[in-house]
């Protein structure tokens, strides 16, 4: 299918841009009235937070809709290819820097903070007036900070589930590698038993980390609030747990459009895009389990 | 089959659509995407600038005059936010919407339904920003850079932080459709090296932009989490460190500094060369000093926060490292005057604003490296030393470049040719009121009195009086600029040509003035010596 390079294409207005605008305000707005809502005056944020995500689904749905049908009808050229691929590429840059801000974070808790409230270097007068019994630590025996926010608690054994957790992730990316060589082959059926297998290690993965985080809660006293050890553990595997979770849709998403027929040898790329935030998660998962769990 | 099926996409063909919404809410059409920033921008600038007339009226005399002082804060924050998120941020981009294309050979923006969505987000993200003015407990006060524990006070802080993570959505994906756009899409012939400099001023600032805007949303996060769900990150009690905060948000914020200043780099490189009829002095060392301070600009953040209490190794990288980006900001400023000398130049209305530029972002530059220096600055730190310094290369600096942009690209918008008097006139209020109010600040820094306070020692009383009266003149002076531009688009009556300027180069104005609805559909052929600096020898 030779494309012609002199002419551009340039798609026809859509309304979705401005549904997404208005939605994605609801839905702040509704999580910000919510988040100050006084005890006893509940419902009106919660209720405009609940429109505005199904709001941003509804909007999702009709966006990549009509997307889907103008990429079936033909009408992008090698151009408009090379711009998804630019932009998708340049979106999971700007992932990286966001877990990077959060990776900073521990890593500053970790070297500096917790040992200059310790006395190590220039903290000794903080050390000194402040928290002068507080011997800086890591971890359960850190507590929660020398003011021993969200009380004792343990850490999770990296050996277990997290261990069980990274073998799930990189299995998950064999699996989705084979399906798209068995894409770029033409071998419809093994496609989807492949990527079917990868949604499934995927939901599996979350599965896991629910369990995780229940038992961390129940038994270890492990919470948000443990301290500086609870924010970043819970922030950084929180967020990384969303990104699976938004992965492992859109990879059922792809599924089902293997199953309807809609990608060919040459032409897949939502399912080469689907793939690169699959293995950017993955990447940002050995990461966790390196400085989070082990280390 | 893909040229039939590009020509059923092109169903407003032959202009603009009559509807109102469909046209402005439904666009995907780079020009009036563009105009929609610039118009939301001007708006944002009067917002903006009417809390500095506040900030200004109640400083006018020592003692409390007109605002309680937590308004006074709130007015100090959310100038600072409006104006750089608002007004600067957005003028760019709408600016880069509108001459990009154009500039290398393009139909459009990369991905132009994206392009609608990133506009589309700020009205909304300022609706909720400003409506926290309007609430039981006052908007947020804590300063534009949001410090905790200070500005984890009052309700308004999650608005705040989830306008913030708008504009960064916004912000985010306007900068991935100019890299797509600039990489991608432009006419065969238009090498990277034979761009005009304010494209590579854009797509290196929209590299910056794609690096540290998650960054932000990261910190402002971490705030959301801190003040609702009982995190600890900024809260020494539980092991974490307000300092942290600081280190986060500047690591965002310095290369934001550059994020405002680089595309205002690429326009007077634009302009200067066309009034002083030469081509740019140096076209190589112009791109190269941009890369330059763009890298610099990730090492050098702590120089916001010398006198927090760093470690003494810390300190002496980061002043070492902040003196060094005097270096390519000095090759900019040596070319753009090395550009001038020698041409045959005129001085119509852009070309005064860009000269004015060059002189006054050089004196805010110079401030800058006294601050860049530790020893003095826990001297200059927190006093209006700072003020005077960060608004001579932002008001001075973006802001005249801004408005530069707009005299001189504005015929080319409308088609027809802005009041040369009255824009003359414009300046030279402006250049004299904004020096009147400026500068006796430095001297108020100097002498010691601290920023972001209502009120203050009478000894400071009489330079405050002078930069109130210049700060009333210089926002009045801005509605001329209103004047200008609404004259130029519905009431000149002289039509601009297509070159619209004497030594115009580039491929923007090889298309009519006004430029149509749809320019380039079929690839330009670029001839060298139509090009702005493509007769430049590599």
């Amino acid at each position: 299918m030779g494309q012609q390079q002199d002419i551009y294409f340039v798609p026809s207005k859509s309304y979705w841009p401005f549904v997404a605008a208005i939605v994605m305000f609801v839905t702040v707005f509704g999580a910000a009235h919510w988040l100050n809502a006084e005890p006893g005056e509940a419902g009106f944020g919660e209720s405009l937070l609940g429109i505005g995500v199904l709001g941003i689904l509804f909007m999702f749905f009709g966006w990549f809709r009509s997307v889907i049908r103008e990429s079936l009808a033909g009408s992008y050229n090698s151009q408009v290819d090379r711009s998804f691929r630019m932009g998708m590429m340049w979106f999971i840059f700007s992932e990286v820097m966001f877990f990077g801000a959060f990776f900073g974070a521990l890593f500053y808790a970790r070297m500096y903070a917790v040992p200059w409230l310790g006395g190590e270097g220039h903290g000794v007068l903080t050390h000194q007036f402040l928290w002068s019994d507080y011997s800086a630590a890591w971890g359960a025996s850190g507590g929660g900070g020398p003011g021993h926010v969200g009380g004792h608690f343990e850490t999770v054994v990296p050996w277990g589930l997290p261990l069980l957790n990274t073998l799930i992730l990189l299995s998950s990316s064999v699996t989705v590698t084979i399906a798209h060589h068995a894409l770029k082959a033409g071998h419809r059926g093994k496609v989807l038993a492949f990527l079917g297998f990868t949604v499934l290690l995927g939901a599996t993965f979350l599965y896991c980390q629910a369990h995780e985080y229940i038992e961390a809660y129940r038994e270890l006293n492990l919470t948000l609030q443990s301290g500086v050890y609870g924010s970043t553990f819970f922030m950084l595997t929180g967020f990384h747990g969303m990104h699976v979770t938004l992965g492992t849709i859109m990879l059922a998403v792809i599924w089902l459009r293997v199953l309807r027929g809609h990608f060919n040898k040459e032409h897949h790329f939502g399912f080469e895009a689907v793939a690169w935030y699959w293995h950017f998660v993955d990447v940002v998962w050995l990461g966790l389990f390196m400085f989070v769990y082990i280390l | 089959m893909a040229h039939a099926a590009t020509h059923d996409h092109h169903d407003d063909h032959h202009g603009a659509p009559k509807n109102f919404f469909t046209r402005w809410c439904m666009s995907t059409n780079h020009k009036d995407i563009g105009t929609l920033y610039l118009v939301f921008s001007l708006t944002m600038l009067f917002i903006g600038g009417s809390f500095a007339m506040v900030i200004r009226a109640e400083l006018f005399k020592p003692g409390m005059q007109l605002v309680q002082p937590y308004f006074f804060n709130e007015m100090t924050t959310m100038h600072a936010l409006v104006m750089i998120f608002g007004a600067i941020m957005p003028a760019f981009v709408g600016l880069g919407n509108w001459m990009i294309p154009l500039m290398i050979g393009a139909p459009d923006m990369a991905l132009p339904r994206m392009n609608n969505l990133s506009f589309w987000i700020l009205p909304f993200a300022f609706t909720l920003l400003l409506s926290t003015l309007f609430l039981p407990g006052g908007g947020p006060a804590g300063g534009w850079t949001m410090y905790p524990p200070l500005s984890l006070q009052g309700d308004s802080v999650a608005y705040v932080v989830f306008a913030v993570h708008l504009m960064g959505i916004s912000s985010i994906m306007g900068a991935i459709n100019i890299i797509a756009t600039i990489l991608n899409m432009r006419a065969p012939g238009m090498d990277l090296l034979k761009m005009p400099v304010f494209v590579w001023s854009w797509l290196i600032t929209a590299f910056l932009l794609i690096a540290v805007m998650p960054v932000l949303a990261g910190a402002v996060t971490m705030l959301l989490t801190d003040k609702y769900f009982g995190t600890s990150f900024f809260n020494a009690a539980g092991g974490g460190d307000p300092v942290l905060f600081q280190h986060i948000f500047w690591f965002f914020g310095h290369p934001e500094v550059y994020i405002m200043i680089l595309p205002a780099f690429g326009i007077i490189s634009e302009i200067i060369p066309t009034f002083a009829r030469k081509p740019i002095f140096g076209y190589k060392a112009m791109v190269f000093a941009i890369a330059s301070i763009a890298f610099l600009s990730f090492i050098v953040w702590a120089h916001h926060m010398f006198a927090v209490g760093l470690p003494l190794g810390a300190e002496i990288f980061f002043m070492y490292a902040t003196m060094l980006i005097a270096v390519p900001t000095g090759i900019k400023v040596f070319n753009w005057v090395s550009t001038m000398w020698g041409g045959s130049m005129t001085f119509e209305t852009p070309m005064l604003f860009a000269i004015a530029f060059v002189i006054l972002f050089t004196i805010g530059g110079f401030s800058g490296l006294m601050l860049a220096l530790v020893p003095a600055d826990f001297q200059y730190h927190d006093t209006y030393f700072v003020v005077a310094h960060f608004h001579y290369v932002l008001v001075t600096g973006a802001l005249f470049a801004i408005i530069a942009a707009s005299y001189y690209w504005l015929p080319k918008w409308t088609g027809r040719m802005y009041s040369e008097t009255w824009g003359k006139i414009h300046f030279w209020n402006s250049v004299i009121w904004v020096n009147v109010l400026f500068f006796p600040q430095h001297f108020l820094g100097l002498a010691g009195m601290p920023r972001r306070i209502p009120d203050y020692n009478v000894a400071f009383a009489n330079f405050n009086m002078i930069s109130s009266i210049g700060g009333f003149l210089f926002g009045a002076s801005q509605l001329i600029f209103l004047g200008v531009i609404v004259h130029a688009v519905w009431f000149s009556k002289k039509k601009a040509t297509d070159r619209v300027w004497e030594g115009a180069k580039g491929l923007e104005w090889t298309v009519p003035s006004p430029a149509p609805f749809h320019t380039f559909d079929v690839p330009p052929v670029i001839h060298d010596e139509d090009l702005a600096h493509g007769h430049v020898d590599h």
